[in-house]
């Protein structure tokens, strides 16, 4: 069964004014659980309006968010408990670190769930350790970390809700190389471990077709392609033409096909590219 | 959040955008000063007068100006009950136990409440017809004979055209911060004052440290671009036209009009 669900969601801003924009418009995807999904789309197509429904931040105008097969704004408690079912990474969150000390940054979450000292204490260390971050920087101040530490930090206080759903919107942003690469790893080790659903929200192709399953295209407030990654990038010319990049190697056999070499362009690790290679060089075509 | 009003600017070509900033905000510190001379009904119906005749001439639509007074209704209300229970003197209309509600007071309070309307409804004519640039830049020509005693206006000049250019920068801010903390499950909506106000140290700390930051980095832009301070030209000279002179008119007729009105008439307050 599917966790998460979108039924022609739709979402209007600017409702009463003359200016009305649609952000969103007539969404429908399953999410099933332990998925790994990732929403692609250009900044402005209605990717975090989208996941603000996720968890109840914003209301639809029209249509449902079900999760677990419950309507989430059925009424104030739902959209409440949706929150801690449903963990929402925003972009940059080391701007929303403010506690003493990180350890009591982390805890801020589970402490809001009105969990016990103990299972506060658990979950905190726990997610620490996903993280990467080692016992000394849980006292420090969350302002003294670098800036990889902080947003790891800021991950964790979302991971220690220890949601159903994890949701994270460009956890990568702003970081270099090697700090993305921690980033990415650290989400993929963290499903893996705890099998909890995540969404990750990038406009890295590269990123979401090394580690998504499943892939959503925004576009113009629009969910354009929803399917398996495979399938998403075997519409290359599509997504290009939408403006999206796709991954390098796809590119390559795009136009591959486009000077006649007879390819497959749902090539989209680099794996792939040299099997496909291969192929063809046993075939004798090229 | 979102229908903060200060400093809205509402682009247009009337009579009133395109008279001299710095005649806009003489005008305004006159309106308001003649607002307080005002002594009775006579007086201030001039002024009521005078504030129409300018929204005709700023062509701001009059729903636009009554939705700057929306915010102010608490204010009007709370003043206008005030002065209902405690002005004394006149004939008693009403008296319940301690309460004693006289037509003086009565007065008073509606006196009042047009008073606040006027000097609102003005002042923010004069911001929906004045970008918030012509306006400092107006503020600073005005002040500068200050310069004699050591004040640098030009610096706080430059201040007030930041705090308004980061007004809806620090919105943007607050909305992002808000959700981040809600999405951990911080409750901003429902207890009581303390529990509210507490609440709001996991929005206000983080709105402060990016506040340093964007402080530092601004000053760094500035700086690179080689900022001193004092001594810039302005790409748009300020200049007095026929416009200005017609209003100043206006303005001399109005002060004229009200302690006229105020000597002929009786003395309300």
């Amino acid at each position: 069964m599917a966790v998460l669900e979108t039924v022609n969601l739709t979402h209007l801003f600017g409702e009463k004014t003359m200016n009305r924009v649609s952000a969103i418009s007539d969404v429908s995807v399953k999410i099933e659980s332990g998925e790994f999904l990732g929403i692609i789309g250009h900044t402005g197509s209605g990717k975090s309006t989208l996941i603000q429904h996720f968890n109840g931040l914003l209301k639809p105008t029209s249509g449902k968010v079900l999760l677990d097969g419950k309507d989430i704004n059925e009424s104030k408690q739902t959209a409440l408990s949706a929150r801690f079912k449903v963990g929402l990474c925003f972009q940059y969150p080391e701007y929303q670190l403010f506690e003493e000390t990180v350890y009591k940054d982390i805890a801020f979450g589970p402490t809001n769930m009105k969990l016990g000292k103990e299972e506060i204490d658990r979950r905190v260390r726990r997610a620490a350790e996903f993280v990467g971050l080692k016992k000394e920087h849980l006292e420090k101040s969350p302002f003294d970390l670098s800036g990889g530490e902080k947003r790891r930090a800021a991950i964790a206080g979302v991971m220690a809700m220890e949601p159903e759903i994890l949701v994270l919107d460009e956890p990568t942003a702003g970081l270099d190389p090697v700090g993305r690469e921690t980033v990415l790893n650290l989400i993929s080790d963290y499903r893996k471990e705890t099998g909890s659903t995540v969404i990750l929200v990038s406009h890295s192709m590269d990123d979401v077709a090394r580690f998504a399953k499943k892939a959503l295209v925004m576009n113009k407030s629009k969910a354009v392609l929803f399917g398996t990654v495979e399938e998403v990038f075997s519409h290359g010319e599509e997504l290009l033409s939408m403006g999206l990049d796709v991954p390098a190697v796809t590119r390559v056999f795009i136009q591959l096909k486009k000077m006649g070499v007879p390819v497959e362009t749902g090539v989209y690790t680099n794996e792939q590219g040299k099997d496909a290679f291969l192929q063809l060089l046993r075939k004798g075509d090229c | 959040m979102r229908d903060i009003t200060i400093g809205q600017y509402l682009s247009g070509n009337s009579f009133m955008h395109r008279m001299d900033a710095r005649v806009k905000v003489l005008l305004t510190v006159v309106f308001v000063v003649s607002v307080f001379l005002c002594k009775n009904f006579w007086s201030l119906l001039t002024m009521v007068l005078f504030v129409a005749v300018f929204i005709l001439l700023s062509k701001v639509p009059v729903m636009t100006v009554l939705k700057s007074i929306k915010p102010l209704a608490f204010i009007l209300l709370f003043t206008a009950i005030l002065n209902i229970f405690y002005v004394s003197g006149g004939n008693v209309l009403f008296e319940w136990k301690f309460i004693k509600i006289t037509d003086k007071g009565l007065y008073t309070a509606v006196f009042m409440a047009i008073r606040i309307l006027c000097l609102v409804t003005f002042s923010s004519l004069l911001t929906y017809t004045t970008t918030p640039t012509a306006l400092t830049d107006a503020i600073e020509k005005l002040l500068s004979p200050l310069k004699i005693f050591k004040i640098q206006v030009h610096s706080l000049a430059m201040m007030m055209t930041l705090a308004l250019r980061f007004i809806p920068t620090l919105i943007e801010e607050i909305d992002r911060i808000m959700n981040a903390q809600k999405a951990r499950g911080a409750d901003l909506e429902t207890g009581g004052f303390i529990k509210r106000a507490k609440a709001l140290i996991p929005i206000l700390i983080p709105l402060f440290v990016s506040s340093f930051r964007r402080a530092y980095d601004l000053a760094f832009a500035m700086e690179c671009r080689c900022y001193t301070g004092e001594g810039r030209t302005r790409m748009k000279q300020m200049k007095c036209g026929p416009r200005d002179a017609v209003a100043s008119v206006l303005a001399a007729i109005l002060i004229a009009a009200v302690i006229l009105l105020n000597h002929f008439f009786e003395k309300l307050i």
